[in-house]
C-alpha cells in the first residue's frame, strides 16, 4: 500500500544548526505513527515542513505516492493535512461552533455557515465519536474537552492526516488516556495519524510504528509491539539510560518551612491558593504534582518571596512572612532558601547576559561578587567556571551568551547557582522542563543528594513520572488547593491522576 | 521563520554596521545636495574642513560634541534599564535652571573652586528630579515613561519661559536673559571657541557610567531590569526603585548639558539652549549602541555635523540652515531608525565569505 506520507532526504538548516539531516521516512495510512525524539532533535522542525511553515532546503514531500510542493499551511490543508498545535488557537469566549468556523465562514452572512457547520459536528461526532456541546463557551470547556475542539477544527477542514504535536503536555493522565482512545477510533475510521512526543510511556501506549530522531536524523525505525521504552530511551540518547532513579530512603530533620491557611488573592478578586497547609523538612523531596496552571506556580512565587501572601502565614528557618511582614526574595535566599523558577528563560537567566552573568543572578549584591561596591569580574567568572565544572555545564565559556546554550544546559547552571550555597530549603520549579534525558538523569541525581546533605527540598513538576520517582512524600494540587497527600511509597499514577482532575481527595 | 542567519561578528556590529549607515546617509545627502546645484564634492569638502579645519572649528566641534555626550549616556543609561526616556530636553533645561539658580544665589560670595562644583551639583540635582516625576508616575501608577518624559519637555520649556519673563529677568533688560554670572563661575574654556572644560566632565561621565554599568552590583540589577524584568524580580531587585535611579541618573546626565551651555559659553541664564540636543541625544546613543565608547564616537560626528553643517549654510548660499538639518535628520534617520536596515545585506556578505 502506497504510504499517506513519504518524506524522502529533507534537509533543513538554519544559519549554522544543521537542524534536520536527510530525513526520510514513511507515514503509513490509517495508523498512528509516533516520531520521538529529545528537544532539539528536529521533530517540530520536519512537521513545520510537512506542514508548510518552513521550506526544505533538499528533499521531497510526497501525499499519497505524489511529489507535492508545500508553500504555506493551506497547501498542507488542501492536501488533507491538519495540525493540532501543542498550544490551542481557540478563542475563549467563542462557542465551539463559532470557533470551528472561524476562517471557513462560508459566505458574508454567519447563519447559513453556521447551521451547515452545525450538521457537520453532528455528523464528525457520530463518525467519530467526539461528543462535545456545539453551544458551549470554550471558557467553560475542561481542557481535554478543548483539546477534542482543535481535533474537530482539524477534521471540520476536511483533513484525513492529522498531525498532533506533543499533544499531553497540558492534560492529566486520564484525559491522555481518552485522547488516545479518541485516536484508536480515528484509526479505526481510516484517519492517519502522526504523533509527536517525547514522552515514551504515550509512545508505547498509543502508536504502531515509530521513528526515533536524534540530532536532526532518523536513527531507528520499530514497530512498536517490538520495542518498550527502555530501548526507545536508549535510542534518543545514544547510550544506555536508566530510567529508574536509586536513592535511600529520606531521614527526616526538623521543619525548615512550613505554611499555615496560606491565601493568595489576586487583584481581581481570584483566589488563586486556597488554605495551604504545608510543611517541608530538612532532609526529605516533597513533590509537588498537579496539572499545569492550578496554583502551582503562585504557590512557589509565595515561598520565594516573590509574591507576599493575602493572609496566613509562611514560617521559613524561623522568619515568619505574612501579609503584614512580606519578604522578597533577596531577604529569603539570605535566609537560605534557594529557587529554581519554573520558567528560567523568562525569569531564571537572562539571555542576553553572558553565562557568568547569568550565574551570579540573585547574588549579585554579595561578596565576593560584589566589594567595595564594585562588581569583581575575576571572581564572577571564576564562580561560573567552578559552576560549570561541577554541574557539567557544556561548552564551559563563562563568556558566551547564556541564550546559547542548550536548555538542558542553562537549567544545570540555575540549578548549579542555587545549589551553590548549599541552600537550607531548595524550591525547585519544573526540574527538568525542555531538558534532554541525559540531563534529566543528572538533575534528579544532583537533588537527590542535596536531600541526602539535609536539604529540604520542594519540587513542583507536570511531569508525574518526574514527581513520583523524585519524591518522598507527594502532595497534589487542584484549583489552587493541596487536595490530597500520598507517601511515594504508595503512590500510583491512578490516583494521583483522579486527585489531580479534582475527582477525589485523599 | 527562525533566524535563518548567522550573527554578525561583534566589530562587524559595532563598527562596520555604523560606519556603512553614515556612509549611505552621505550618499542621500550627496544626491539631493546634487539636485540642488550644488558638487556634493565640494560641499563635503567645505563640511569638512568646517568641522576640523582649524584649531577654533575643532573646538567648537568638541563643544557640541559635548551636549551629545552628555545626552546620548543619558538616553543610554535608562535604556539599558529598560526605559525610553525621551525627556533630555526638559531635564537639560531644568539642569540648567538649577545651575543657574545656584549661581545667581551664591556667585557673589563663593569662589570658583567652591562655585563650580556646587552649580554643578545643582544642574544634576534638578535634571534628576525633572526625570524623577516621569519615573514615580512609571514606577508606582504605571503611566507610560515615553508619554509623561515627553509632556515634561513642554512643560519644563513653558516653566523657563514663565520663570525668564517674569522672575528671573535682569532689572531693566528688555531680553529674558537673567543678569550675567561672577567669573567665579566660568568653567575654564578655549580662546575662540566655545569648547570648555565640560568635555572632561562629559568623558568623566563616560567612564563612570562605564564603571557603574558593567562593574557595579547596581548596574547590574538595571540591566538585568531592562533585558528581562521578571528575572529582576526574581533576582531581588525592588523594579520601583530601580526605575527611580535609572531615570534619575539620566535625569542628571541630561541636566549636565546646562553646565557646559550656560556655565561655559552663555555666562548667564537664557531661553531655549537646549536647541534639541535631548532628542539627539537619542540618535546619538542608538548609533553609539549606547555603549559610552560608541556615544563618544557618535558624539564626535554629530559634533561635526553640527559645526561643519554651519559652515557649510555660512559658505554656500544655495545650502540654507534648513538644508544642514535635513543632513543631520538623515544621519539620525539612517544611524537611527534605519539602523538595522543594512544588517541583512552585511549577514549576507558574510556568510557568502565564510560558507557554513
Amino acid at each position: 500500500m502506497t504510504p499517506a506520507i513519504e518524506l524522502v532526504g529533507i534537509d533543513k538548516s538554519f544559519g549554522s544548526v544543521h537542524a534536520v539531516r536527510g530525513v526520510s521516512l514513511a507515514i503509513e495510512k490509517g495508523a498512528i505513527t509516533g516520531i520521538v525524539g529529545e528537544n532539539g532533535a528536529g521533530k517540530s522542525t520536519l512537521m513545520s515542513i510537512l506542514y508548510g511553515l518552513y521550506h526544505a532546503d533538499a528533499g521531497e514531500i510526497r501525499v499519497d505516492g505524489q511529489p507535492v510542493r508545500m508553500e504555506s499551511p493551506h497547501d498542507a490543508i488542501a492536501r488533507g493535512i491538519g495540525m493540532v498545535h501543542q498550544h490551542f488557537m481557540l478563542i475563549d469566549t467563542f462557542t465551539v461552533l463559532e470557533n470551528l468556523v472561524l476562517g471557513a465562514e462560508g459566505g458574508p452572512l454567519l447563519a447559513g455557515g453556521l447551521a451547515a457547520a452545525r450538521a457537520e459536528l453532528a455528523r464528525l461526532s457520530r463518525d467519530y465519536g467526539l461528543t462535545v456541546d456545539p453551544d458551549a463557551k470554550i471558557a467553560d470547556l475542561s481542557v481535554g474537552e478543548q483539546q477534542r475542539v482543535e481535533i474537530l477544527k482539524v477534521l471540520f477542514r476536511g483533513a484525513r492526516i492529522l498531525i498532533l504535536d506533543e499533544p499531553s503536555a497540558v492534560l492529566t493522565p486520564q484525559e491522555t488516556d481518552q485522547l488516545f482512545r479518541i485516536l484508536a477510533t480515528l484509526r479505526q475510521r481510516g484517519v492517519t495519524i502522526v504523533l509527536i512526543t517525547h514522552k515514551l510511556r504515550e509512545i508505547v501506549a498509543a502508536t504502531d510504528r515509530v521513528y526515533v530522531m536524534r540530532q536532526g536524523q532518523v536513527v531507528a525505525e520499530r514497530r512498536t509491539a517490538e520495542t518498550d521504552a527502555e530501548e526507545l530511551a536508549e535510542l534518543m540518547v545514544g547510550r544506555k539510560v536508566r530510567l529508574q532513579l536509586d536513592k535511600a530512603a529520606a531521614h527526616r530533620g526538623e521543619v525548615r518551612l512550613k505554611a499555615e491557611r496560606l491565601r493568595l488573592v489576586d487583584g481581581r478578586g481570584v483566589v488563586l491558593l486556597d488554605d495551604i497547609d504545608l510543611e517541608l523538612r530538612a532532609g526529605e523531596i516533597v513533590g509537588i504534582a498537579g496539572v499545569s496552571g492550578n496554583g502551582q506556580t503562585e504557590l512557589l512565587q509565595v515561598l520565594a518571596g516573590i509574591r507576599p501572601p493575602s493572609s496566613g502565614t509562611l514560617t521559613v528557618c524561623g522568619r515568619t512572612i505574612d501579609a503584614r511582614h512580606p519578604g522578597d526574595p533577596a531577604e529569603m535566599r539570605e535566609i537560605g532558601v534557594a529557587h529554581v523558577p519554573e520558567d528560567r528563560l523568562r525569569q531564571g537567566m537572562v539571555a542576553a547576559f553572558r553565562a557568568s552573568e547569568t550565574a551570579i543572578l540573585g547574588y549579585h549584591e554579595q561578596p565576593p561578587f560584589s566589594r567595595n561596591y564594585l562588581l569583581r569580574g575575576p571572581a564572577v567568572g571564576a564562580h561560573c567556571a567552578k559552576l560549570m565544572e561541577r554541574f557539567d555545564v557544556r561548552p564551559r565559556v563563562p563568556g558566551l551568551r547564556s541564550s546559547s546554550f542548550s536548555g538542558g544546559n542553562q537549567q544545570k547552571l540555575v540549578l548549579a547557582r542555587e545549589m551553590a550555597r548549599d541552600p537550607k530549603v531548595l524550591l525547585v520549579g519544573q526540574p527538568t522542563r525542555g531538558v534532554d534525558i541525559g540531563a534529566i538523569e543528572f538533575i534528579h541525581r544532583e537533588l537527590v543528594k542535596s536531600r541526602d546533605a539535609g536539604c529540604a527540598v520542594l519540587v513542583v513538576s507536570v511531569e508525574l513520572d518526574e514527581i513520583l520517582s523524585l519524591a518522598d512524600r507527594i502532595l497534589v494540587m487542584f484549583a489552587g488547593r493541596i487536595v490530597g497527600e500520598v507517601e511515594s511509597g504508595r503512590a500510583d499514577e491512578r490516583t494521583l491522576g483522579l486527585m489531580m482532575a479534582g475527582a477525589k481527595a485523599a | 521563520m527562525k533566524a535563518a542567519r548567522r550573527p554578525l561578528p561583534v566589530w562587524a556590529d559595532i563598527i562596520l554596521l555604523p560606519l556603512v549607515n553614515v556612509a549611505l546617509a552621505f550618499v542621500t545627502v550627496g544626491i539631493i545636495v546634487r539636485v540642488i546645484g550644488v558638487n556634493p564634492f565640494h560641499a563635503l569638502n567645505l563640511l569638512i574642513a568646517g568641522a576640523v579645519g582649524s584649531p577654533e572649528s575643532i573646538g567648537y566641534t568638541l563643544y557640541y560634541a559635548t551636549n551629545f555626550i552628555f545626552t546620548g549616556l543619558a538616553v543610554a543609561v535608562a535604556f539599558h534599564g529598560g526605559l525610553f526616556n525621551i525627556g533630555g530636553e526638559g531635564q537639560a533645561y531644568l539642569g540648567g535652571l538649577g545651575c543657574g539658580l545656584a549661581i545667581l544665589a551664591l556667585d557673589r560670595y563663593l569662589p570658583a573652586w567652591a562655585m563650580i562644583p556646587i552649580a554643578i551639583a545643582a544642574a544634576a540635582l534638578f535634571g534628576a528630579a525633572w526625570a524623577a516625576v516621569p519615573a514615580w508616575l512609571q514606577a508606582w501608577r504605571g503611566s507610560h515613561i515615553v508619554i509623561t518624559t515627553i509632556m515634561f519637555n513642554f512643560v519644563a520649556a513653558a516653566l523657563m519661559v514663565y520663570l525668564m519673563v517674569n522672575v528671573l529677568i535682569a532689572p531693566g533688560s528688555m531680553t529674558p536673559q537673567s543678569r550675567n554670572f561672577e567669573p567665579s563661575s566660568s568653567l575654564p574654556a578655549m580662546t575662540g571657541s566655545a569648547l570648555n572644560l565640560s568635555l572632561a566632565l562629559a568623558l568623566g561621565c563616560c567612564v563612570a557610567v562605564w564603571i557603574f554599568l558593567w562593574h557595579t552590583p547596581w548596574g547590574y540589577a538595571l540591566r538585568t531590569m531592562g533585558h528581562n524584568p521578571e528575572a529582576a524580580v526574581y533576582a531581588g531587585t525592588n523594579l520601583r526603585h530601580m526605575t527611580m535611579l535609572a531615570m534619575c541618573l539620566s535625569g542628571a546626565l541630561a541636566g549636565f548639558v546646562g553646565v557646559n551651555e550656560l556655565m561655559g559659553v552663555h555666562h548667564r541664564i537664557v531661553l531655549d539652549f537646549p536647541a534639541g540636543y535631548g532628542f539627539a541625544g537619542i540618535a546619538v546613543a542608538l548609533m553609539g549602541r549606547n555603549h559610552p565608547l560608541g556615544i563618544v564616537v557618535a558624539a564626535l560626528l554629530f559634533g561635526a555635523l553640527q559645526q561643519g553643517g554651519a559652515e557649510l549654510a555660512f559658505e554656500i548660499p544655495t545650502i540654507t540652515r534648513e538644508m544642514v538639518v535635513v543632513i543631520q535628520g538623515l544621519v539620525i534617520l539612517f544611524s537611527g531608525a534605519l539602523v538595522q536596515l543594512p544588517r541583512p545585506w552585511l549577514q549576507g556578505l558574510f556568510a557568502f565569505r565564510r560558507p557554513s
